[in-house]
């Protein structure tokens, strides 16, 4: 009787165990069903490197290569900020700090990781946009440098909290020797435990890099959404995730426009799925490196 | 050996200026909000629906909404996701299809959250034909949040010694029993903070809503899981990028941009709290 209770439970667990398995395919076959259907009226390629957006004229034009070089624009701007930042601050909590800062320090970043990114992009449309306009005298403060900047702000958290956790597997054995042939602590922290903890390092920027260019609010609410070929830092673009949220209200259900729209989000997805699997992939490598694999 | 302190100093010099430069930005997010919001905020704001086209009146109905859609979120997450990790933590054998499970609970973590809304449009609005609601948001939300949910519980789950599983089966209780009465009662603070953590993170995201349960305005409160719903994060992206008003609707918005940074970390905050105590216990 009670044998075939615990073989009960087992199998609910199980079955349950699979939902988000269920869910990531039920996402990808979604994204495929209702995006796949645009390449039937526009070409792929065309898709890819067409250099005109305009989907509701008539004839529409879907080219969405002005919002894949406004997502890497923005995503390239935003590891400008957020890797130095992320690093350089994990950095200094797990090498520099004492206990005592580090204990202020650790939930205070994680606060900086809880903030919603709609009060980043609040804050860029309300302080930083006039802000920058005023100060380097710009047409519009709703650009992609805005942009940048923010979005790479609110991923500081996510690089400097996966760097820190890199850092925290570097064995302390490796310091202590470092010190013993008579390092200071900068040429151990450069020499020994950088390069020690630097592929665990890289997931970490992976990821914040996979965060920023999946980050929408933000980017919806400071790029200025132009869609054409971003020229300059400092011009209204409309990376793919704003386009997504803008446009999705408006699109009529089943039209090119839909589809259209889905095809983005799939071209997204299946980046952000190839971001992760890097990760994933380099950490394994970095903690069979340390040892520590299970 | 004197030579080699000028670069340690510079340094570390330069790591202190990193760490300065993002306590800054978050000092100023913080300071903008909270100076430019007190203002707005009065009873009034806190219990009353927007009146006169967005100009006048509160947010009542928003924090409402807020609340509804985030606990339909952890109401459909939570079961899931405490029993994905018990499987994964307690009852799985190291195989291909564990690790399957695994890979697809990281790569969900990964998606970006527009896509959620997407999915959620897709499958719950149009094909289940629950239409922008309640329940496609909850839904939607339940499901971005569900990896969360998964991994601090499996971390919850991790902790607890070996030590205590082999004695409760040693003095005869059965697998389950052991779950049950010694493991799920020694991880609960650690899956109570990724619960608490998780709602935060549930009441701010805003992307999945767009189209799958938000609306700028809506007369009264909402009656059923079937209708559409003010929330707090929509609340402050319409107010900014939709109306008439915009300058008085941006004043509105700092008040509610101010709520809704005031939740957020009274619920992390609590999170670390209760974080701390289980450490301590763990500790001695």
């Amino acid at each position: 009787m009670s044998r075939k209770k615990e073989r009960l439970y087992h199998w609910i667990f199980a079955i349950l165990a699979f939902a988000s398995l269920f869910f990531l395919v039920g996402i990808s076959i979604i994204l495929f069903k209702e995006g796949l259907p645009i390449f039937q009226k526009v070409d792929f390629f065309d898709f890819i490197f067409g250099k005109s957006w305009y989907p509701t004229y008539d004839p529409a034009e879907f080219g969405i290569l002005p919002l894949i070089l406004a997502s890497v624009w923005v995503t390239f701007g935003a590891l400008l900020v957020c890797v130095p930042l992320g690093i350089g601050s994990a950095l200094y909590i797990h090498e520099i700090a004492g206990s005592k800062q580090r204990a202020v320090l650790k939930p205070l970043i994680e606060i900086l990781a809880g903030i919603p990114s709609i009060i980043y992009g609040f804050f860029a449309m309300a302080i930083m946009s006039p802000f920058l306009q005023k100060l380097l005298n710009l047409p519009t403060g709703l650009c992609a440098f805005t942009a940048s900047l923010v979005l790479g702000i609110m991923a500081v958290p996510t690089v400097c909290s996966l760097a820190e956790d890199a850092l925290g597997f570097v064995p302390n054995s490796f310091r202590e020797a470092s010190f013993a042939v008579g390092a200071n602590r900068w040429q151990t922290l450069t020499q020994v435990v950088i390069p020690a903890a630097g592929s665990g390092i890289s997931t970490a920027v992976i990821l914040g890099m996979s965060r920023a260019i999946g980050e929408t609010m933000t980017v919806l609410m400071a790029a200025g959404g132009a869609a054409v070929i971003p020229k300059s830092f400092f011009e209204p673009v409309r990376p793919m995730t704003a386009t997504i949220a803008a446009e999705m209200g408006e699109a009529v259900m089943g039209s090119s426009h839909y589809h259209a729209l889905f095809a983005i989000g799939l071209i997204l997805f299946i980046i952000t799925f190839i971001f992760n699997i890097a990760a994933e992939l380099i950490s394994r490598r970095f903690r069979i490196k340390l040892g520590l694999a299970r | 050996m004197r030579r080699s302190n000028l670069p340690q100093n510079l340094g570390f010099l330069l790591l202190w200026i990193c760490m300065i430069t993002t306590l800054f930005f978050l000092l100023a997010l913080l300071f903008f909000i909270v100076s430019k919001g007190i203002r707005i905020i009065s009873w009034e704001f806190l219990t009353q629906g927007p009146r006169q086209f967005m100009t006048q009146g509160g947010i009542a109905p928003a924090i409402v909404g807020t609340i509804y859609l985030t606990m339909g979120a952890i109401i459909f997450a939570l079961p899931l996701g405490l029993a994905c990790a018990i499987y994964l933590c307690e009852y799985s054998p190291k195989s291909f299809i564990v690790n399957l499970i695994r890979i697809g609970i990281n790569n969900l973590a990964g998606v970006p959250s527009v896509v959620f809304g997407l999915f959620g449009l897709a499958v719950f609005v149009k094909f289940f034909g629950f239409g922008v609601s309640i329940l496609s948001g909850a839904l939607t939300l339940g499901i971005l949040v569900l990896p969360g949910i998964i991994s601090s519980t499996q971390e919850a789950l991790l902790a607890v010694p070996q030590s205590l599983r082999e004695a409760s089966l040693a003095v005869g209780a059965t697998h389950w029993q052991t779950i049950k009465k010694i493991v799920l009662p020694s991880a609960l603070p650690g899956i109570l903070t990724g619960v608490i953590l998780s709602i935060g993170r549930v009441a701010g995201e805003t992307a999945p809503i767009l189209f799958t349960a938000a609306t700028f305005y809506k007369k009264g409160y909402p009656d059923s899981v079937f209708s559409e719903v003010m929330a707090l994060p929509y609340h402050i992206y319409a107010l900014m990028t939709e109306g008439t008003h915009p300058i008085r609707q941006t004043e509105i918005a700092y008040g509610s941009a101010l709520v809704l940074v005031f939740l957020v970390l009274v619920i992390s905050i609590l999170a670390i709290i209760v974080r701390q105590r289980q450490r301590i216990i763990y500790v001695h």
